[in-house]
């Protein structure tokens, strides 16, 4: 008898339970998908702004639907429209990233393979100091070197250059790829090196043959990571470069500033875009990497 | 010569890192703290001059409205997004459909650059044809929200715009240390009768200490560094009311030609960074030796 009084009271605990819970549910995806809806809500704007017209813009409100599938402002943006002065487009500029961010990411990464590799297998007294002077870098801010950087590259004959801009953004990369890859290589047993060092292994061979197989994916963590910087940089390209040198971010500022005849928002969505698809592409197809790239950035170790 | 090769391999490997940061980082910074010191115009000077440039610097209104302003962006920009991304990362824990989905659209401003940011903000926020003349279209005639032409207002623009960049990344951080809290002790306090919000509330976000330091610390140097969104938003305006001194740093150096007055604004914002990084360093170092 007390068995089943407690069993139906128990049962009634649980119905509450069961609509308090459902109430829960619901209020929690609502508010998860409220915060989504303000995250897309920029996107959304930019991309049905860049298929619109001037008329249907002015007409129309921010979320209106357009019209049709008007690519104008799409070819104003990347070709410009074909007279000569004052046509700023972005397809040079887009080009100009590209021969910066290649070379750039190489560099960076490749010193920071081989620092991080000296740091955690062939150990030295005072590496760990080594190690926090590299890192030290990573947070430095950079207005406190952007008055010698500019007379540098002056003297160097390579300011307002993409050259230039290499290396400012490999040698502002280090910090970051050595932290990158010291941080994965503390995690590979040392046994391993030491074994293949008695076995007569020299320094280049061990590198080669044992560590870089294993690689791949921090690779791709500070490829990701040194793309998207150096990709979306503003402040080195708008003070290093001008004019035909200057990367895409600089030339849509540019272009979204330039006070010339009448503001066509939709050519300016449509531009910056264009500016961040590269990057939005590499974050949708290798996420977890880029995620990675992030925290790891952030919380080392 | 060979043997001393070999044997210095490592060391010579390292070198170039080493050299490279030395000079462009600690020479360079040490330059410029050294030009802070000098009556430089347009060309460096190297005669000293003493702390005049200093004091110029806390003698400016608009450095004074420029810090002003970076004292109110961090406040709330740290705020919004620590508890907006603390909020998703519990809510994103509790087995929800399309996590995948939520979490790329949550993160994915990180993937852009701040000139696209600002510059899509921008067109929202213009008071002609976006927000304003939505709401009005829908029939709210006097809605007005005009921010980013209000000198008052026109800073919390680049909050918002900053809390859409960022709070996904916290969200992130978040998510990962909830992930790596093991399932027992959660188990365990649930087994005594804790309620959900109890264990969050009592246990986990108490154990999320690190993760806090952490948001904060990039949060605050984020914050410190901002000039593209503001470059891409305001450019400073209306009027100065949006400067911030990364903005007013390069504007002395580039626009004004006053080399040593912009030294010594970078020198602060240095020194700004330096108070919050080098503890959060030495934590960070002492935990990892302790493992």
């Amino acid at each position: 008898m007390q068995d089943s009084l407690k069993s139906s009271s128990y049962q009634q605990l649980e119905k509450k339970s069961k609509y308090t819970n459902m109430f829960l549910r619901w209020f929690l995806y609502f508010i998860l998908i409220l915060f989504a809806s303000y995250f897309i809500f920029p996107l959304y704007v930019m991309v049905v702004t860049s298929l619109k017209t001037m008329e249907e813009i002015r007409q129309g409100t921010l979320l209106s639907w357009p019209s049709g599938l008007n690519l104008e402002s799409w070819a104003v943006a990347w070709g410009g429209r074909g007279y000569g002065a004052g046509d700023t487009f972005l397809r040079p500029y887009f080009w100009n990233s590209i021969k910066m961010v290649v070379p750039a990411v190489f560099f960076s990464t490749f010193i920071g393979a081989m620092t991080g590799y000296v740091l955690t297998k062939w150990r030295f007294k005072g590496d760990q100091w080594v190690f926090l002077f590299l890192l030290f870098g990573c947070f430095i801010p950079f207005q406190a070197i952007l008055l010698p950087m500019a007379r540098t590259l002056g003297v160097l004959g390579i300011s307002n250059s993409v050259v230039g801009l290499v290396l400012v953004h490999t040698v502002y990369g280090i910090p970051f790829t050595t932290l990158f890859f010291r941080n994965y290589y503390v995690s590979v047993p040392t046994e391993l090196v030491k074994a293949a060092r008695i076995d007569g292994a020299g320094f280049f061979k061990i590198f080669f043959k044992i560590l870089l197989p294993i690689s791949a994916p921090i690779i791709v963590v500070t490829v990701i990571w040194q793309f998207t910087q150096i990709w979306n940089d503003f402040l080195f390209g708008s003070t290093f470069s001008f004019g035909e040198a200057a990367p895409i971010q600089v030339a849509l500022n540019n272009m979204v500033l330039s006070s010339t005849s009448v503001k066509e928002y939709n050519v300016d969505m449509a531009s910056a875009i264009i500016a961040g698809i590269p990057t939005l592409i590499v974050y949708v197809l290798a996420g977890k990497y880029f995620i990675r790239g992030l925290t790891s950035g952030a919380v080392k170790g | 010569m060979f043997k001393w090769l070999e044997k210095n391999l490592p060391k010579i490997v390292m070198a170039p890192a080493v050299g490279l940061i030395g000079w462009f980082v600690y020479g360079f910074v040490l330059w410029t703290l050294y030009i802070s010191f000098t009556n430089s115009k347009i060309l460096p000077k190297y005669e000293l001059w003493g702390v005049g440039q200093y004091v110029k610097l806390w003698g400016s209104r608009k450095w004074l409205i420029a810090v002003d302003n970076l004292l109110i962006f961090t406040a709330l920009f740290l705020i919004f997004c620590i508890v907006i991304g603390i909020i998703l990362a519990i809510f994103l824990d509790q087995k929800i459909r399309a996590e995948g989905i939520l979490r790329t659209i949550y993160l994915y401003p990180m993937a852009l650059s701040f000139i696209v940011t600002g510059t899509a903000w921008k067109w929202i926020l213009n008071p002609t044809l976006g927000i304003q003349k939505m709401f009005r279209d829908w029939g709210f005639e006097n809605f007005t929200f005009d921010w980013l032409v209000d000198r008052e207002m026109a800073i919390y623009t680049i909050v918002i715009a900053g809390v859409w960049q960022s709070a996904g990344f916290v969200m992130a951080l978040f998510l990962a240390g909830l992930r790596s809290v093991e399932d027992e002790i959660v188990k365990a306090a649930k087994i005594d009768g804790a309620s959900l919000f109890t264990v969050y509330w009592k246990i986990l976000l108490p154990m999320m200490r690190p993760v806090f330091f952490t948001s904060f610390v990039i949060l605050v140097h984020i914050s410190i560094k901002s000039y593209d969104l503001i470059v891409a938003l305001t450019q400073g305006g209306p009027g100065i009311s949006t400067t911030m001194p990364a903005l007013y740093m390069t504007q002395t150096a580039f626009h004004k030609s006053q080399v040593g007055l912009s030294a010594a604004s970078a020198m602060m914002m240095f020194m700004a960074v330096a108070a919050v990084i080098i503890p959060y360093l030495y934590s960070e170092l002492r935990r990892e030796n302790a493992r």
